[in-house]
């Protein structure tokens, strides 16, 4: 599938809005949910750190 | 058992009778719901006649899950619902009487006056009785997943919005199914098909959900 | 063999410390290879032009949110029957990710529909399941929230996850039944599909690579799970020394 130039690939045979906006919000949520694991991981271990391991629960 | 059962049902329609201000505000709820559409739809007797059946189910629906946190938590709050699970009769066998003394107190209701509301809807009267029918089967599909429900979230912070999350999507095939009963009945399709379904809907639920309510109380209570 | 060498969190956290790593970058080459055959060797589609480009993630996405809803079932009943602490946190680590290709499936549906079908949402057998899948995930998700002791979270949320994966197919069928606008599914079993080998093989790719980047997130959350409601035990204080 040859597009010819960037601003076909880019306007996407008119659909630009649609194709891209599936993707953009698709690649968006992904690396949302990556970054909310990286800073959930992160402040558990801070937590953790924090009050050391005494309390908690099983 | 059945003893033990009778007993059940017994207490909490006594007790339900005793405080019948429950049952009342499930009924009144429901009623005024229902009125509510033709006003925020308009009075045009065409159009209110082809929703009826939707309005009447949907406000079934959210008036039986109204009546739902009642089912257990006071039971839970005064301990009487320990000395269930501790009871020589199965603990499933127990909570189906309680949910079919649930329905009677606030499914049985609404199945009783939909037809007076149908009718407020201009809903032609031949159809009511299928309208009606598909109430008195689907209600107590509602009380039975609904219980489901109620065991899972007894004694939380935020019950009842958070029950009404987790039972509405279980919810959806019974209103499909009873709502579709009387638009088919109307269609000239006649309703059979959608009242044999929701008969179904009614023995697969009636056979796991207080199997299920049950294991969901003996979590919630541990 | 020993199966339940890493049925305990603390054996389990290791494995899945090395593992999250791989499969995160197995997906994100299996999704770039999927891109490329899904933008510059699939044609354009006789009736729909290029729109049809979004089925690459619309399908797959679609996909896993049944698949990670059946995945979580499982694990919740696992929890339930051998009382595994481990089996209830893989079910908490896999909901919001099922979440999450729930609302993509939905989100690049109704987009898709826009161009096709000329409105953003139609109530139509598959999207209208998928939302109904949605509301499913999130009374999970709300329910486990809910509760504080993790023990009970685990169980309650099992009971959930079981009666809603047994209601899954009687919502599908009622909904179905209730409105069939949908086109008929053109990757069904029964028959050949009717799309060109190409698309077929690009979305399959990025279905697998939905599939590693599923098992990836559950993993990482799943050790982070484990982090917050282990605190008390000490190999999770070695582990928090070792890493400070």
């Amino acid at each position: 599938m040859n597009w010819g130039s960037l601003d076909n690939f880019l306007a996407m045979g008119g659909y630009a809005f649609y194709v891209w906006g599936s993707y953009l919000v698709a690649f968006g949520l992904v690396s949302a949910e990556i970054v909310l694991l990286a800073l959930r991981k992160r402040s558990a271990l801070a937590r953790l750190r924090l009050h050391g391991t005494a309390e908690g629960d099983r | 058992m059945l003893a033990a059962l009778r007993c059940v049902i017994y207490r909490d329609l006594l007790l339900a009778v005793r405080r019948s201000s429950d049952v009342l505000t499930v009924l009144l709820f429901f009623v005024i719901v229902v009125s509510l559409f033709p006003l925020g739809v308009g009075p045009d007797p065409a159009l209110l006649r082809t929703i009826a059946p939707g309005v009447i189910w949907v406000a079934a629906l959210l008036a039986s899950m109204l009546a739902l946190n009642r089912m257990f938590a006071s039971d839970h709050a005064d301990g009487t619902l320990e000395q269930m699970l501790l009871g020589a009769t199965p603990l499933g066998m127990t909570v189906a009487a309680k949910i079919l003394a649930h329905w009677v107190i606030s499914g049985l209701p609404l199945v009783l006056i939909s037809p007076v509301l149908a009718l407020q809807f201009d809903f032609p009267r031949e159809f009511l009785w299928t309208l009606t029918l598909s109430l008195a089967f689907g209600t107590p599909v509602l009380s039975l997943i609904g219980a489901i429900g109620a065991a899972l979230t007894l004694g939380l912070r935020g019950a009842g919005a958070l029950l009404s999350l987790l039972v509405l999507p279980l919810y959806v095939p019974v209103l499909i199914i009873g709502a579709g009963a009387a638009d088919a009945a109307v269609s000239g399709l006649g309703g059979q098909a959608q009242l044999l379904l929701l008969g179904a809907l009614l023995v697969f639920a009636g056979a796991f959900a207080p199997w299920a309510a049950a294991v969901a109380l003996r979590i919630s209570t541990e | 063999m020993n199966w339940f060498k890493y049925s305990s969190p603390q054996t389990f956290f290791p494995l899945a410390g090395k593992l999250a790593p791989w499969f995160g970058v197995l997906a994100a080459i299996t999704c770039a290879a999927g891109l490329y055959l899904g933008f510059f060797v699939a044609p354009t589609d006789a009736q729909q032009g290029d729109a049809y480009r979004i089925i690459f993630i619309h399908v797959p996405a679609a996909w896993m949110s049944m698949f990670l809803y059946l995945v979580m079932a499982f694990w919740a009943g696992l929890g339930l029957a051998f009382n595994t602490r481990l089996s209830g946190m893989m079910a908490s680590a896999v909901a919001p990710t099922g979440a999450l290709f729930t609302f993509l499936a939905l989100w690049t549906g109704s987009l898709w529909g826009k161009p096709t079908w000329g409105t953003w949402w139609v109530w139509d057998a598959r999207l209208t399941s998928e939302l109904i899948l949605l509301f499913l995930y999130f009374g999970f998700m709300a329910l486990q929230a809910a509760i504080d002791d993790p023990r009970r979270a685990d169980k309650a949320g099992a009971v959930l996850a079981l009666v809603g994966v047994v209601n899954i197919p009687i919502i599908y069928f009622s909904v179905k039944w209730w409105n069939t606008l949908h086109q008929g599914a053109s990757v069904s079993l029964t028959k050949a599909p009717t799309m060109a080998a190409t698309m077929l093989t690009g979305m399959a790719v990025m279905a697998f690579g939905f599939w590693f980047y599923s098992i990836a997130a559950a993993l990482t959350r799943a050790r982070c799970i484990m982090l917050e409601r282990e605190r008390a035990s000490e190999w999770v204080g070695d582990y928090a020394r070792r890493s400070a």
